[in-house]
């Protein structure tokens, strides 16, 4: 019994997967929201470090340059431990799925502030240049010149973080987040039998990560390359 | 004598240990067309690019129309131009970039309209109206609904072209304007130099290597070499009886690179 749902073991290998894909699902529900939440909480902070990695002055832009380094050479478990067992050593205690989700999305908002410099950078240095001897001013050259022509660069490379971050949900599976593999496992501690229940996980990881690239794939096809159009 | 609306007085530029500019005194006169020819390195697009505030420089004072450009004063004193000076300064002049640098998200119209628009505060219709007008001199009306990589290298120059003289400046900087050009397109757009050249009603600035182009066009041609200009005078001078051996090297090299 688990989510609610009954196991059936006694009836052969097929109604016993039958009876433990609601409670996979259940685990897969999870996951999906961790991944969803992590990236958005990578999307928000990659930009935040992305601003504060291109400020003018070095007080601000070497710490974000240092703490991002420190972010992404540092294992997603290292920091998942931390958040989870230290924080609350300081007063700060969060639910373990959200120290899950906070974890991906500050793991992956290192990556992500590099794919918001690179594209910003990306845009031929020719189109500033342009704008400058135009007198646009700096505001709207970067809402009507740069960003147009980013996005379609950062897109396609932000949805595969997106993929991977779904690909890393499992970690947080050794904080007690009931996510798809650690239901899994569960069902295999309680039945002894794990066969079954972790191919079914890596099945559906599978199908997951496919629509989620295909998704990416098509959404990149259909961006304008040469940035969002203006009349 | 008039007063030069551009005047370098002892300019120095230099990118790290490289002296880009070494001390250079250069003056063009109102309605001028001047050519700058000379080898690659010897700073002849950095004069443009400094004009057209894209580089500052490190010594000297650069004037246009008396004014300083990258300086401003301050009693007696000159200081390093402000944003605003440099944005006043900037509206005198206009720019032809040799990678065209259109903006690839607009149509021609919108690349036509949006400084304009934006920066001059025209209302739709007059920006329009310009737009539409700088069109028809360069050719390309039937154009303008369609977005740069939809044209020929030579009719995205064209639109460069139109698109910098919609701002209606002073004065025209062309910088390499058909260097990224095939052959059979550097013709088209040369037609719209000259014919700007012709009405000589702009002073303009052109940074080139089509020896013939500069020859009958120009006011002045000037050799620059090693960030210095090494000889300079009418084209007919220039090119068929140049005083210094550099200038006879550099001539020699491109006009009849085969010998």
């Amino acid at each position: 019994m688990f989510f609610g749902y009954e196991w059936i073991t006694d009836q052969g290998p097929l109604v016993f997967a039958w009876s433990i894909l609601p409670i996979l699902l259940t685990g897969m529900w999870i996951t999906i929201k961790a991944t969803v939440l992590g990236f958005i909480i990578a999307l928000i902070l990659g930009l935040v470090w992305a601003v504060l990695k291109a400020a003018p002055t070095p007080f601000i832009s070497w710490p974000a340059n240092v703490f991002t380094e420190f972010i992404r050479d540092t294992p997603l478990l290292v920091q998942l431990f931390f958040l989870y067992y230290v924080l609350p050593e300081y007063g700060l205690v969060l639910p373990a799925f959200l120290t899950g989700a906070l974890a991906l999305g500050l793991q992956y908002s290192a990556y992500t502030a590099e794919v918001y410099r690179a594209g910003i950078e990306a845009v031929a240095r020719g189109q500033r240049e342009a704008a400058r001897a135009l007198n646009i001013s700096s505001s709207r050259t970067f809402t009507h010149i740069i960003l147009p022509q980013s996005v379609p660069r950062i897109i396609p490379a932000l949805g595969n973080y997106l993929v991977s971050i779904m690909k890393d949900v499992p970690v947080l599976s050794v904080v007690t987040v009931l996510e798809m593999l650690n239901v899994a496992k569960i069902i295999g501690d309680r039945t002894f039998q794990y066969l079954i229940p972790l191919s079914m996980v890596g099945a559906i990881y599978l199908i997951m990560t496919l629509i989620a690239s295909a998704g990416v794939r098509l959404l990149d096809k259909n961006l304008p390359k040469r940035g969002i159009a203006l009349k | 004598m008039t007063e030069p609306i551009i005047k370098f007085d002892n300019v120095v530029k230099r990118f790290g240990s490289l002296t880009v500019l070494d001390h250079l005194d250069f003056e063009v006169n109102p309605g001028e067309m001047v050519t700058i020819i000379g080898p690659s390195g010897s700073g002849k697009s950095t004069v443009l690019r400094i004009l057209m505030t894209l580089e500052p420089i490190q010594e000297g004072v650069v004037y246009v129309g008396g004014e300083p450009l990258w300086h401003e004063k301050k009693g007696d004193d000159f200081v390093p131009a402000s944003e605003k000076h440099l944005r006043k300064m900037r509206e005198q002049l206009g720019m032809v970039f040799q990678q065209f640098n259109l903006f690839p998200h607009m149509t021609v119209l919108r690349n036509l309209t949006e400084a304009p628009r934006q920066v001059l505060g025209l209302s739709k219709k007059d920006a329009l109206e310009r737009a539409e007008e700088l069109l028809e001199m360069v050719g390309l009306t039937d154009q303008a609904k369609k977005y740069p990589h939809q044209l020929s290298g030579g009719q995205q120059q064209r639109v460069g072209i139109a698109r910098a003289l919609a701002m209606r400046p002073k004065i025209m900087l062309f910088d390499e304007p058909t260097s990224a050009l095939d052959p059979e397109l550097v013709g088209e757009v040369l037609k719209v130099i000259r014919s700007l050249a012709d009405q000589h009603e702009l002073t303009m600035l052109l940074v080139t290597h089509e020896m013939h182009f500069a020859r009958q066009v120009s006011d002045r041609v000037c050799f620059f070499d090693k960030g210095r200009i090494e000889e300079q005078g009418p084209p007919e001078e220039l090119f068929t009886n140049p005083k210094k051996p550099r200038t006879r090297e550099f001539l020699k090299q491109v006009l009849d690179p085969d010998a």
